[in-house]
């Protein structure tokens, strides 16, 4: 019955992302094909959060860093590209095939960076460095005054896919929804994989993994990694649906939206963290579309959430558990 | 004659509290050796030592002849020390078949493995059942830890340090909180895997005691005041005074 | 050298009111085991309130009482309606949870005073400067602030070292059990902790609305510095607090004013500035990425 209900919900987001495209013309257009692209790319980001907050335990506040890396990287190769500038030699590129993998290679990196710093300890220090280091990358692109410091970096167009140009929304929404797909199918081998295995063990119990002999450090730093990648991919879709990266990418208050989707959508589930983005965005516009002061309404909404529903509407659809 | 483990002059202190003072200890290979003493004398912390999650302020740990002092728990496991925890620790949200496959895997040094579907693998479920009907759990393989009576988790302990295939097992108080047949049951695997593997066994239940020591050793205040066959422990005033006397049934 | 000092004055004072804000902080979490995001908030509450009520009494004396009321009762209850029902949850819901209190205070002082940054004025026998070395005139009202903030800090160390709430305080951390049997209401103990931490925060709020400008999201930034200064001071740890305050501190302000002009040595001076910009603005990061490489648990780790 419980399982039922929530492959039914599956079924339903599947079917939903891919009518999109067709129902648009009767719902409103180029703003659905627009907001549904958000919630897939959103859905990618939190997707990957999930990895690390709901199967490995680790609380990660800074999730947004490695999502703004992947649409700076995107922009600034743009940029290289546009303005005749070489980077070290590089010419730059628009090529989708070519920046969007770099973008998660970059994103990637930091993540390894960071990631074998904050793995070296757990819990509430975890949770403080992750947040610390995203405001340090934040920083360091506030500061490049060259690619635009506070105020972001534009793209002349959208990258090229295999040299085609993309200049149909609906045509970019397909390419992000495929992304979403390959994401998903990606997370959920991980997860049911020997290696998926680990780090739910070292989620449920560290010393007992321990004392198996796991050293789950490695493990960790390899999901963070991931994570990243799948975030800087999602920020470099991002980049270039609004055709536009800024610091604002990378902000703290991103980081925790992101966690918010998470949760909202449900933990450690495979489809509910893209139903917590699509139902933030929903929240969101609607609120703010209400009121200029959609915080007051939005803030308490989250910490209801915290407080009565930690496991997210797909935890609802589930039914029971803890 | 090779030792299986050696601690030399082990010392650890909680703040004023000395919770090992100078632990020497021998076990032989393949021997059966039990770890005694009132509660609070320090067995817990010596354990916690030789496993590696304690890191002593002085002295040496070797396992079959090697230091490894400086070694992480992971790669001790790795070693061949197996353990159970005094205080249950599982997996719980995982059955009881995932939490020895957990353990299976660890052995096989494949965990870096991405894709392929883990709970249908038979290189790690075959071992794992076979570890599970060891240890009498055969037929609560697909119940999850957290549903399991405290007795059979005992059980599951035991099986994920089993399932390690190791060359030394240290079991803290395997049998404490079980019931009479439950008891007896442990016993009676313990006894099967005496004079297979070597075995340290931290255990308050004289009568298992008596039944699978070879040798005894009694820990007090942190020192260890005697190790001999149960026998001559039995016969021995000093341990008598201390221990048995005061802790008698 | 006159730079060299008058940086290490605002470095201190830097160092002081992150202390104010640390000290609540790992009091918070080191007793009762709550990572409190909406510390920063309340931070801004107390800046809020002070400007706002000076303004309008026209009184910049009446700012102190009225931030350190504001923020204290909110604290309060605050602790009473929402943190009470998270100490037994996990860290997750307590970063949700508040989260969404930041979201909230944002919004509602958005709706209530406006996003415009406010200014608060200087008390008149404050606004002056006093010269501290020949040549060499400091405001006087940032050391009206250091001055304070050393007195709170002593004050702070008193309860804690030789006080019964200090005891209290102290043992709470990891014997709740004791504290009990002691016949405290450990409820009542968590409260008056979460209200001082509240304090402290509004207190440094305050203090600093003359000097910086007051506005929406102040809150967020002074509170992950914060973070950086518990994380490499020891979460938990009072003495870890205050030390990690001085070296974030100094590190920051000393970072800003001499960064850049370290670069010149080195690089041509526009690409120096904007190096050294960048530099400045993560010295601190790096300071902590140093802390987390060398004690993983910070200068003055707690228990095990
Ligand atoms: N992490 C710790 N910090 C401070 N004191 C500790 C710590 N761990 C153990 N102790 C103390 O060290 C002493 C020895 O504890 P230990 O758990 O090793 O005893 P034990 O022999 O295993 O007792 P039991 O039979 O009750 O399991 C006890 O007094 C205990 O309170
Ligand atoms: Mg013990």
């Amino acid at each position: 019955m419980g399982l039922n209900r929530s492959t039914l919900l599956a079924f339903l987001l599947i079917a939903a992302l891919i009518a999109v495209p067709f129902a648009a013309p009767y719902i409103g257009g180029n703003y659905i094909i627009t907001q549904a692209t958000r919630v897939v790319i959103f859905g990618i980001v939190a997707l990957s959060l999930d990895l690390l907050i709901g199967r490995s335990n680790l609380v990660s506040f800074g999730h947004a860093a490695y999502f703004g890396l992947g649409g700076y990287v995107v922009a600034i190769a743009s940029f290289h590209l546009a303005n005749d500038i070489p980077l070290l030699g590089w010419a730059g590129s628009n090529e989708a095939l070519v920046v969007w993998p770099l973008a998660m290679l970059v994103s990637g990196l930091a993540a390894l960076v960071v990631g074998a710093l904050c793995l070296r300890t757990s819990g509430v220090y975890f949770i403080m460095i992750t947040l610390a280091f995203a405001q340090m990358i934040y920083f360091i692109f506030v500061a490049l005054k060259f690619y635009g410091g506070d105020d972001g970096l534009s793209m002349r167009s959208r990258n090229l896919f295999a040299g085609e140009r993309i200049t149909n929304a609906t045509t970019f929404y397909w390419i992000c929804l495929g992304a979403l797909a390959l994401c998903l199918l990606v997370q959920w081998r991980l997860i049911v994989s020997r290696f998926g295995r680990v780090l739910s063990g070292g989620a449920a119990n560290e010393r007992r993994m321990a004392a198996m002999g796991y050293s789950i450090y490695a493990y960790r730093l390899v999901a963070f990694v991931i994570a990243g990648m799948m975030a800087g991919l999602a920020g470099a879709l991002y980049a270039n649906l609004n055709r536009f990266a800024s610091p604002d990418m990378m902000s703290w208050l991103l980081s925790g939206e992101f966690m918010v989707m998470v949760i909202m959508g449900g933990v450690a589930s495979l489809f509910g963290p893209i139903i917590g983005a699509a139902v933030f965005l929903l929240v969101e516009t609607s609120l703010s579309g209400a009121t200029e002061h959609w915080q007051i309404f939005f803030g308490p909404f989250v910490l209801l959430i915290a407080l009565y529903a930690p496991r997210g509407v797909w935890g609802l659809v589930r039914g029971g558990g803890k | 004659m090779t030792l299986a483990l050696e601690t030399i002059g082990l010392t650890k202190s909680f703040a004023a509290l000395r919770a090992s003072d100078a632990v020497s200890l021998q076990i032989e290979e393949r021997e059966s050796h039990a770890l005694i003493g009132p509660n609070g004398a320090g067995k817990t912390t010596l354990i916690g030592q030789l496993t590696g999650e304690i890191i002593p302020d002085s002295g040496r740990v070797h396992l079959f002849g090697t230091d490894v002092t400086q070694w992480s728990v992971p790669r001790r496991a790795l070693h061949g020390l197996g353990r159970s925890f005094q205080i249950t620790q599982l997996c719980m949200s995982f059955t009881a078949l995932d939490n020895v496959a957990l353990a299976i895997q660890a052995t096989q040094g494949h965990s870096f493995r991405f894709l392929a579907d883990a709970s249908k693998d038979k290189k790690l479920n075959d071992p794992a059942r076979d570890v599970l009907a060891r240890v009498g759990l055969a037929d609560r393989a697909t119940i999850e830890a957290q549903y399991l009576s405290h007795g059979e988790r005992r059980q599951l302990e035991l099986a994920c340090a089993l399932a390690l295939g190791p060359r030394i097992l240290v079991l803290d108080e395997p049998m404490a909180g079980m019931g009479p047949q439950e008891s007896a049951r442990m016993i009676e695997i313990l006894q099967a895997l005496r004079g297979e593997i070597t075995i340290l066994l931290v255990e308050h239940d004289m009568d298992a005691v008596f039944a699978l020591a070879d040798r005894i050793s009694v820990l007090v205040n942190g020192t260890l005041i005697a190790t001999d066959r149960p026998a001559a422990i039995r016969a021995n005033e000093q341990v008598r005074a201390a221990y048995l006397g005061t802790e008698a049934h | 050298m006159q730079l060299l000092i008058e940086q290490l004055l605002n470095g201190l004072q830097l160092s002081l009111t992150l202390f104010l804000l640390a000290a609540g902080l790992t009091l918070v979490f080191g007793i009762m085991g709550v990572i409190n995001l909406a510390h920063g908030s309340l931070y801004m509450l107390g800046a809020y309130a002070g400007a706002s009520v000076a303004a309008k009494l026209g009184n910049p004396w009446m700012a102190l009482p009225s931030a350190l009321l504001a923020s204290a009762l909110v604290g309060i209850v605050m602790e009473y309606l929402i943190v009470r029902p998270l100490y037994a949850r996990d860290h997750l819901a307590q970063v949700l949870a508040t989260f969404g209190l930041i979201l909230f205070f944002n919004g509602f002082i958005a709706w209530a005073v406006g996003r415009p940054p406010i200014m608060m004025d200087t008390p008149a026998a404050l606004s002056g400067f006093i010269e501290i070395l020949p040549g060499l005139p400091y405001p006087t009202y940032r050391l009206a602030v250091m001055g304070a903030g050393v007195c709170v800090a002593l004050g702070l160390w008193y309860i804690i070292a030789r006080t019964r709430l200090g005891m209290l305080i102290r043992a709470g951390s990891d014997k709740r059990d004791m504290v009990e049997a002691l016949g405290v209401n450990i409820a009542v103990l968590f409260t008056l902790v979460f209200g001082l931490g509240a304090l402290l925060a509004g207190l440094a709020g305050v203090m600093v609305a003359p000097i910086r400008s007051v506005q929406v999201g102040m809150g967020e930034q002074v509170l992950i510095t914060t973070f950086v200064v518990i994380v490499v001071g020891g979460i938990g740890s009072i003495r870890g607090a205050f030390i990690g305050s001085l070296l974030i501190g100094m590190c920051d302000t000393l970072g800003r004013a001499y960064a850049p002009i370290l670069l010149k040595l080195w690089l041509s001076g526009s690409i120096a500035d904007g190096f050294g910009a960048a530099l400045a603005s993560i010295m601190i990061y790096l300071v902590m990425a140093i802390v987390l490489i060398v004690k993983p648990r910070g200068l003055f780790p707690v228990g095990g």
